[in-house]
């Protein structure tokens, strides 16, 4: 042990005496092994979230069912197979219709209806406010199982299940009151000055909301529409009770159908998880940074 | 001291007008609101249509004995009537403390409860250290924080999938354990694998999110901070607890909220690694989930219990939280 602690160099700048010889560090930079040690840690972490997906996309292009088992098998026969099986024998376009009409369908009624809320939770203290926010809160945070059989009976009732309308309906409990979260910490930022210039101006509080400071929430409200699009995109519960029909599956309940009691075929499925992850890997880092900022902006703030 | 005061003169309460009449006040009062009702209404409207009716049913039919078997339905051309009847509160005694109760209801408990800790912890604890290890000047940390957000660009549904495969037996992970002449356990039957193994997914799915949005918090503090408590001398330990800790403060009471809330949501994950397969496993929202759709009959009048339940106990959670923020004057930042 002693000789590795003698061997090390100090690694906190301040440990150092005063008068050492070599280069002085400035504040933000690191010892050597310091810094190795950091980037070990974060080539590890790397590693570990890169894996399983490269896995994924490896076992893809095994052609044997059983290939995730024998892995070594995959190296001699690697071939896309399984990507043309799938595009070509299998649901896949219905799938990726169904997820995009539920998809931008709950995107679209989720930040058409939160919008006003998010600027009116924003800028007025009406009363009930701290009533409505406490609403939104708490839908945020139901569980699926709150409101599953309920929704399940009434979507029965009013023949939407296996509808593509109902799903939407459905994905909105949780979309809405999210959106009006996002949007309001987003009008948040947006000054109050503009809101007064307008009243001043002689705009109605619509006014002001539609003239000046939509235009201004764009960012904000192409938060709202990403986040409400993975959401819906990702959802499993409710697509995997209220959808029936085979053509109408969304990817989230279509991946599952690969692997039925009887039959298991795995590599088709890892070749469509994989058909589904890069669009939408793609579409996470084009949106990344926007949808980082407008989800934490109020945190931030203080 | 002025309520004495003012009551020796007697007057104040003479002097003011009268009160207006409930009606009255609340004519002024939308005089004066109109507009913000105005545009809460859509929300409002669609809250009460797609949230509150069907909260209403689903705590109509707790107190019902509504099984698949007993509802209204359709076979073939014969439309059946629903024949379920009313039966009070025996739901809630049932899951409570019926025979089966300890088995069914508390062992998820305790389960979930467990499992939200766990995981909620996990990800913060290595959120935030990945977080402290990008936020210093390192070559590559663009690269590094593009890699190490994958998991929350690729779609849960996917990943658990991906999961499934490196978890199976003779999958990779069993593969690599016994070249290294570890035990292999079997991650997807036995119970305390499938827990460890749920949890283990979980953390991987979830880290990326808290070590954003702890980045970003950490990124908005005042470097100033960090240069004056280092000019009075104190070490990194030091930085750490008195700078970095506070200066995180609502960032992570806001992640923690939203972690624990997801957390103890969190569907896809176990739904998807065991489906039907692991009845100890399974968290309340699953478990719910199997008793309703799951099985046969389906038992929609306790899942519905479990439903409520389930929503108590979140609210009753969060309603401590923000009265332990009030009582040390934070706010919540959502």
């Amino acid at each position: 042990m002693s000789t590795t602690t003698v061997e090390t160099p100090a690694p906190a700048g301040e440990k150092r005496p005063a008068g050492a010889p070599g280069r002085t560090r400035r504040r933000g930079e690191q010892s050597r092994a310091a810094s190795l040690a950091s980037h070990a840690v974060l080539i590890v972490a790397s590693l570990t979230a890169l894996f399983p997906v490269a896995w994924l996309f490896f076992l893809s292009l095994g052609p044997d069912k059983d290939d995730y088992l024998h892995p070594g098998r995959i190296w001699g026969k690697m071939a896309l197979d399984n990507y043309a099986f799938v595009l070509q024998d299998t649901n896949f376009f219905h799938w990726l219709k169904s997820t995009l009409i539920v998809g931008l369908g709950t995107t679209l009624i989720g930040v058409v209806v939160a919008a006003s809320t998010g600027y009116a939770v924003s800028r007025m203290r009406f009363p009930g406010y701290r009533k409505l926010m406490w609403v939104l809160l708490v839908t945020q945070m139901f569980p699926i199982a709150v409101l599953i059989v309920p929704m399940y009976q009434i979507l029965s009732d009013l023949q939407l299940i296996d509808s593509y309308l109902g799903l939407i309906l459905v994905n909105c409990t949780t979309i809405v009151p999210y959106c009006a979260w996002l949007m309001k910490g987003y009008f948040d930022t947006i000054p109050f000055e503009i809101d007064e210039a307008g009243r001043v101006d002689g705009l109605t509080p619509f006014g002001t909301f539609a003239r000046l400071i939509l235009p201004l929430a764009k960012p904000g409200l192409a938060v709202a529409a990403f986040y409400s699009f993975l959401t819906a995109f990702g959802e499993v519960a409710f697509a995997s009770t209220f959808l029936l029909s085979d053509d109408k599956y969304t990817f989230a309940v279509g991946l599952q159908t690969f692997v039925s009691e009887h039959d298991a075929q795995r590599n088709l499925m890892a070749a469509t998880a994989v058909l589904i992850a890069i669009p939408a890997a793609l579409f996470f880092y084009l949106v990344q940074k926007n949808l980082v900022t407008g989800l934490t902006a109020g945190g931030t703030k203080g | 001291m002025t309520v004495v005061i003012d009551r020796a003169t007697g007057k104040r309460r003479g002097e003011r007008e009268p009160r207006p009449g409930p009606g009255r006040r609340l004519k002024n009062g939308f005089h004066k609101h109109w507009y913000a009702y105005a545009m809460i209404a859509p929300v409002a409207i669609v809250l009460a249509v797609l949230v509150l009716y069907p909260l209403a049913y689903g705590l109509y039919l707790t107190l019902t004995d509504a099984t698949s078997l007993n509802t209204a339905r359709t076979i073939g051309v014969n439309e059946i009537d629903a024949t379920y009847k009313f039966i009070g509160l025996d739901n809630y005694a049932d899951i409570l403390w019926g025979p089966t109760a300890y088995d069914r209801f508390w062992s998820h408990v305790l389960w979930t409860v467990f499992w939200t800790a766990a995981c909620v912890a996990l990800h913060y604890g290595i959120g935030l250290g990945l977080a402290l290890l990008l936020n210093q000047k390192l070559r590559g940390r663009t690269l590094y924080r593009m890699i190490l957000v994958l998991p929350w660009a690729v779609p849960t549904f996917v990943t658990v999938f991906g999961w499934r495969f490196m978890l199976a037996d003779g999958g990779i992970i069993n593969s690599g354990l016994e070249l290294l002449h570890l035990p292999t356990p079997s991650w997807l039957e036995d119970t305390f694998w499938q827990r460890f193994s749920a949890i283990m997914v979980n953390t991987w799915c979830g880290v990326p999110f808290m070590m954003v949005s702890l980045l970003g918090g950490l990124q908005s503090i005042d470097a100033s901070l960090y240069e004056a408590s280092e000019m009075d001398g104190a070490g990194a330990w030091q930085r750490f607890r008195y700078v970095t800790l506070p200066g995180l403060r609502s960032v992570s009471t806001t992640v923690v909220l939203l972690g624990v809330i997801w957390t103890f949501n969190q569907f896809a994950i176990i739904f998807l690694l065991f489906g039907n397969t692991a009845p100890d496993a399974q968290i309340l929202v699953t478990w719910a989930y199997q008793l309703g759709f799951g099985q046969q009959p389906r038992d929609y009048a306790q899942s519905a219990a479990y439903g409520i339940l389930l929503l108590s106990i979140l609210i009753v959670f969060t309603s401590f939280y923000r009265r332990w923020l009030n009582r040390n004057e934070q706010q919540l930042a959502i």
